[in-house]
């Protein structure tokens, strides 16, 4: 049998991303503690529409921890209080009868408030687009194996590739910084063949991208990486910095220009 | 030919200033605390007296003095670029956050121990460079017999002296120097001289535990073999030995002395 809580919950409303947000307290009652915490708040949603108010506005779509669009944060963690999970995954368990829970929204200037709790993350989008990506001509499709990878370096790029863009690194950062994502996008493709083609623009575009969305300065406290539901290693940043740096200063190439 | 943005105008340029300038600096503290070593032999100052006025007066030296002095500088202003940036990144503090769940207390801190660090930077050039450079340090002057090695010193008057001075006459050696040496055991029977410098120190030893390494993070070495060399060298040598160093020599003159 599931055991039953009452919450206190303290979460933060905003009209939209002109208006001033504040903190609403809203009690969560009888909330079963095999619920996920987006269950949660589903269940709380339906009472606030039973009751004619707005419900609270919060991101999510696959709960299964792979689209990363649950973007909250839970009394001053991204993610709530596991590690290495997101918050689709989070459960009531976590969490004690009685309990106060503070529902944030990621902060960045990078991810204004659209409102309540989601944010517009398309900044990433847009550092995605400035070079997170490999020119390939389309065709059959190719045999398997055809470019030989070494293991290793295939598996280190595909724990890069893992990241689900979720944006709990800019959140955990003290400077909002986005370099774990940036260096993961960057890493995926400059440790595999198929990415050195476009690699040092790759690298100078996708930075000068993350700088002009208003990013901020990474300090290398690691916060990132132990909040990263992915595990994405800060090992990455340091492989971006090389990338950048050996762009910048011995292979320096015409960054293609998007108009 | 580039149409990217400059490297030092960008996040990761930004970071490589801090990177080197830092590093710079860890060398340099090697350096100052084995010269000042000379501060625990018991000979009246006579050592550490003679290595003052090489330090000040030896041209290779007086050159990257002046790049350490920039290297402050630039570290500083960095920092405060890169904070103001860091906060303007996020305009809307959180009413919660848990920092101590991912990262320690001292890498979320650097700014503020910087801060310490660098008041102390100033009171320690003020107390000791400024005034061995302006001559507001008392005068020695050092008689060594050559043929038994014994020395012995006197006070000298400020119209006794000129400028430093070794002669030898009579297989008698004379220096006579700046008595920085009384300068540094007057200051350091002040007690709340000796507890900031005791203060700065801890403050050197949790922005070096994080700074040393972060530094080479920063460079993008990644290493499986030599990043734990880093961080191993970054915690006992720039954590725990050369502060601990540098803190012994007010506690030294204070208690012992």
């Amino acid at each position: 049998m599931a055991q039953h809580m009452n919450l206190t919950l303290k979460v933060w409303r905003q009209k939209n991303d002109k208006t001033k947000g504040q903190f609403v307290t809203i009690q969560a009652k009888d909330i079963a503690d095999d619920m996920s915490f987006l269950e949660m708040l589903d269940v709380v949603n339906e009472d606030l529409t039973r009751l004619g108010e707005d419900p609270i506005y919060f991101d999510h779509d696959c709960r299964e921890g792979i689209c990363g669009m649950c973007s909250l944060v839970i009394n001053g963690r991204p993610h709530g209080p596991k590690y290495g999970i997101t918050t689709c995954q989070l459960h009531m368990r976590s969490f004690h009868d009685g309990q106060t829970i503070v529902i944030e929204p990621w902060r960045a200037a990078a991810f204004p408030v659209l409102k309540d709790l989601a944010v517009d993350r398309t900044s990433f989008d847009r550092i995605q687009q400035a070079g997170g990506y490999v020119n390939i001509n389309t065709g059959g499709v190719p045999d398997a194996n055809t470019i030989p990878i070494p293991k290793r370096i295939a598996d280190e790029a595909f724990e890069a590739a893992t990241c689900i863009g979720c944006g709990a690194c800019v959140a955990a950062c003290k400077n909002a910084s986005a370099m774990l994502f940036v260096s993961a996008k960057i890493s995926q493709f400059a440790l595999l063949p198929q990415g050195q083609t476009e690699r040092y623009e790759r690298a100078q575009a996708m930075v000068d991208q993350m700088d002009a969305e208003g990013f901020g300065n990474c300090t290398n406290t690691g916060a990132c990486e132990a909040e990263c539901p992915k595990g994405i290693k800060l090992s990455n940043i340091a492989r971006m910095n090389r990338e950048y740096f050996t762009a910048k200063f011995f292979r320096e190439e015409d960054v293609h220009t998007h108009n | 030919m580039s149409n990217s943005k400059p490297v030092l105008s960008s996040s990761l340029g930004r970071k490589l200033i801090m990177s080197l300038t830092g590093i710079f600096l860890c060398t340099f503290l090697i350096v100052h605390l084995i010269g000042n070593l000379q501060l625990f032999k018991n000979d009246e100052g006579y050592a550490f007296n003679n290595y003052a006025y090489f330090m000040t007066h030896f041209t290779p030296i007086k050159v990257v003095s002046y790049l350490l002095y920039a290297s402050i500088v630039i570290h500083a202003v960095y920092a405060l670029v890169l904070s103001i940036r860091n906060k303007a990144a996020r305009p809307v503090n959180y009413a919660q956050f848990d920092g101590k769940a991912n990262s320690t207390w001292n890498s979320r801190n650097m700014g503020i121990l910087g801060t310490v660090l660098l008041v102390f930077i100033a009171t320690h050039m003020q107390n000791f460079w400024w005034k061995y450079h302006n001559d507001q340090v008392p005068y020695i002057e050092y008689q060594t017999d050559l043929a038994t090695g014994n020395t012995t010193s006197r006070v000298l008057e400020a119209s006794e002296f000129n400028d430093y001075q070794v002669t030898v006459d009579n297989d008698v050696e004379t220096v006579k120097a700046r008595d920085l040496y009384k300068q540094v055991d007057f200051a350091f029977q002040n007690p709340l001289v000796v507890g900031f410098y005791v203060l700065a120190m801890a403050a050197l030893a949790f922005h070096l535990i994080h700074g040393f390494k972060s530094a080479f993070q920063t460079i993008g070495v990644s290493h499986k073999k030599y990043v734990p060399i880093i961080e191993f060298i970054g915690v006992w040598g720039f954590g725990v030995i050369i502060p601990i160093g540098f803190a012994l020599m007010p506690l030294y003159f204070y208690f012992i002395k």
